[in-house]
């Protein structure tokens, strides 16, 4: 039992905390956040060269074959930088699913394009129906001279509008919520047929609506066996909702401090607010609900390879609760704690809060993941 | 970064789980699971087959017959005695007089106190909270006056927890009225039969008697009976206080309760389906579930952290083992009240228990109002989460 970094990873935490620090002042993210793409394309040439594009890619890949507790420090790192690029689309999801279920081929054209910041990439699966279950898709794939055409229409894409690859869930048989029949194909962005409404979301970040119409693709863009996608999907999403979890833990641990500087520091009836034991107990409990959000994020990033899906998605369900539990107590505290100037974009706090709020949405708020896992059995059996 | 026990302390988990298993008596155990009150015979018989085994004062320095066990094998300890379930040893005699005398205590006292404590030959309770002196309890007034070679004490304790089978009180008491607050309090052990001490029970919400007032009128004590230094008993006070910090979370025994009321809730029928296949109820199950496996992994945490610390500040997670452990205990119990519906009603006085008349039915049921009220004890007890929430703001957050 051991929750301390080894010397490369704590190396790996310096190089990244410095670059970000440098690059992530407020005013100049302002100024990413405001541009065409609203990301930096600059920032994501140095994050290749620090290798963090590759993190969990094997080397023959250009990659530095990092594991989870890699992906969260740099998702950690991020949270609390608030980055904007797309690199849980890219790295963790998109290229997640080559990495782990690709075949040489896609993976040798793919994983070292991604780890040199050359391209990135989306997953496409959520549909205007499905709301957070993995297994409701209605976008078909059908078999057509030797490859298959997809028709459908994705939602909520992330990095949806800018990727250069989306991987994209579709049904091969079976009814929109059965668990057989779905497949994983990649779908090149520029393909005839794919049509992208890209937007911001609420946190800042870009995503797409996207319509698949007749759409073909070749039998070598297939991830794994048709029809028995719905296990690979688990395993990516439970890899998202870890590395979500691990950018949740900068993101709480960001708000909270930050109130607690403000509370040092802001005066009012003659002293610093912080004097007021109302206040202080609202900080002390933003910290408690933030230090339960890391433990279960620790636990999630030390399940994500665990083989049993069951121990693992279930793991997940509970952290991603918490995580949501977490979110929306810590970031409406830092709201009312600092008054009316929380509720300016002029401070990093709204927009932390925002990210927070986003963050418990995606992949399942904390109510689904909630019932997940109250129907999974939960931790402890009857006795 | 690894989260799982070591090979050895996988065996040493296993050997401990096989101990408890074989050697809990029945029917403290089912006392426990059933959420009864235990007798005195049940906390002495456990602490002596554990004391046989050498592990009854297993936290202590092995000098004094501790077991030298490392933070986590202490831990995995606490943790299967916990959900084994088996009774605590005696907590006033085990961790907090005994380390306050080896601490600080005499040659005479160590060697007389110590092997006692170690067997439960004494029983001991704590002599600290007074009616006027609860979160502010240096405010105490309860004075020890020194008349050549003994103490006179007059004053009143009070919330003294099984004071009724006390052989010993370990006493805070006011040496010096003209100091600060702070520094003029002793820390005297007391012999229960001295002259001039009485025992009051108080009831509780829960209908039981397990704390009392303790009066002191004129109780004349050996000087020798002071544990370290005179008017030095608040830092005493203090180190006993802060001593154990984990075992608080109390997480095994929350495991095990779930695990109890998930059994009810099958049992236990709601719109003509068990309580378990009901959305709402699940659901306040599984949140409760969440968050002691966050506490669970946050206790992990601190205990990975104790053996490396080099400072002497608290860490941060540390705070909200007290807090947090105690809300979800509360929760708990607000649940298993919940489960039986109308049949948490019935009054069954402790007092009559063990007549022969039957249960009101589900016999089951009887317990479980009375551990909901006597669980509002949890947060407000060892300094009230109020308190522990004005030292996390001011010792980690600096406000």
């Amino acid at each position: 039992m051991d929750f301390e970094f080894s010397e490369e990873q704590q190396l790996l935490k310096d190089s990244i905390e410095g670059l970000l620090g440098d690059k992530y002042g407020f005013e100049a993210r302002k100024k990413i956040l405001e541009g065409t793409d609203g990301w930096s394309r600059e920032l994501w040439k140095q994050y290749a060269e620090l290798g963090i594009l590759g993190l969990p890619f094997a080397e023959e890949h250009g990659g530095i074959d990092g594991g989870p507790v890699e992906t969260m420090i740099v998702m950690e790192t991020m949270g609390k930088a608030l980055t904007l690029e797309p690199y849980l689309p890219t790295v963790v999801l998109a290229g997640g699913f080559i990495r782990r279920f690709g075949t040489d081929a896609q993976k040798n054209k793919y994983l070292p394009q991604i780890a040199e910041g050359k391209i990135t990439g989306a997953f496409a699966h959520t549909e205007r129906q499905s709301r957070y279950d993995l297994f409701d898709v209605k976008t078909t794939a059908k078999a057509s001279g030797g490859g298959f055409t997809l028709d459908g229409q994705k939602s909520v894409v992330l990095n949806g509008d800018q990727a250069d690859f989306i991987v994209v869930t579709a049904r091969v048989s079976g009814n929109q919520r059965d668990k057989d029949g779905l497949a994983l194909f990649i779908v090149d962005a520029k393909a005839s047929g794919v049509s992208r409404r890209g937007y911001r979301t609420v946190d800042g970040l870009t995503a797409a609506e996207i319509q698949l119409s007749g759409v073909t693709v070749e039998a070598d863009a297939l991830i794994g066996k048709p029809g028995a996608a719905y296990p690979l999907i688990e395993q990516i999403v439970d890899d998202g909702i870890a590395a979500l979890c691990g950018e949740a833990v900068g993101v709480f641990s960001a708000l909270t401090e930050a109130t607690t500087d403000y509370l040092r520091t802001r005066k009012q009836f003659g002293v610093n607010i912080g004097a007021f034991q109302v206040l202080q107990h609202r900080n002390v409990e933003m910290l408690i609900a933030a230090e339960q959000a890391k433990s279960m994020a620790l636990l999630a990033t030390m399940m994500v390879n665990e083989k049993d899906a069951v121990q693992r998605h279930k793991t997940m369900a509970a952290a991603k609760t918490q995580i949501g539990r977490s979110a929306q107590f810590v970031g409406e505290q830092a709201i009312q704690l600092h008054g009316g100037i929380g509720m300016t974009m002029e401070l990093k706090v709204g927009h932390w809060f925002k990210r927070a709020t986003a963050i418990d949405i995606q992949f399942g708020d904390a109510d689904y993941h909630l019932e997940q896992f109250g129907q999974m059995g939960g931790f402890e059996t009857a006795a | 970064m690894d989260l799982n026990f070591t090979k050895e302390e996988i065996a040493f988990r296993d050997e401990v789980r096989d101990f408890f298993k074989k050697n809990v008596p029945a029917e403290t155990k089912k006392r426990l699971i059933e959420g009864r009150k235990l007798e005195k015979d049940d906390i002495v018989n456990w602490q002596r087959i554990l004391n046989k085994k050498g592990w009854a004062v297993y936290q202590w320095p092995k000098q004094y017959g501790g077991t030298g066990w490392t933070a986590v094998q202490k831990y995995i300890f606490l943790e299967e005695l916990q959900r084994a379930p088996a009774p605590d040893p005696l907590p006033f005699a085990v961790s907090m007089v005994g380390p306050v005398i080896y601490t600080f205590g005499s040659e005479e006292q160590k060697k007389h106190f110590l092997p006692r404590i170690a067997n439960l030959d004494d029983w001991w309770c704590q002599g600290f909270s007074e009616p006027g002196a609860g979160s502010d309890l240096a405010g105490l007034s309860t004075k020890a006056i020194r008349e050549g070679d003994h103490w006179i004490i007059n004053g009143q304790k009070t919330w003294t927890t099984l004071a009724q089978y006390a052989d010993c009180i370990f006493v805070l008491a006011r040496t010096d009225a003209k100091a600060k607050k702070q520094e003029g309090i002793s820390f005297i052990l007391c012999d229960m039969k001295t002259p001039g001490i009485t025992v009051r029970p108080i009831q509780l919400i829960d209908g039981g008697k397990e704390v009392n007032e303790v009066f002191f009128d004129n109780v004349k004590v050996p000087y020798e009976n002071l544990v370290g230094q005179e008017n030095r008993g608040w830092d005493y006070a203090k180190f006993l206080l802060g001593n154990e910090r984990t075992g608080i979370a109390r997480v095994g025994i929350s495991k095990e309760r779930i695990r109890r009321l998930k059994e009810l809730a099958k049992i236990e029928v709601s719109g003509g389906k068990p309580m378990m296949e009901d959305p709402r109820f699940r659901a306040k199950i599984s949140q409760v579930e969440v968050e002691l496996k966050a506490l669970e992994m946050t206790q992990m945490r601190v205990v990975a952290a104790e053996g490396k610390r080099r400072d002497n500040k608290p860490d941060p997670a540390s705070s909200i083992l007290k807090i947090k452990g105690s809300e979800i205990q509360q929760n708990i119990t607000d649940l298993l009240m919940e489960v039986v519906g109308p049949f948490a009603l019935p009054f069954t006085d402790e007092d009559d228990m063990g007549s022969n008349e039957l249960p009101i039915a589900p016999g089951y049921a009887g317990p479980l109002a009375p551990i909901y009220f006597n669980y509002r004890k949890v947060s407000i007890y060892g300094g009230s989460n109020e308190i522990q929430k004005n030292i996390i703001a001011k010792a980690i957050l600096g406000l």
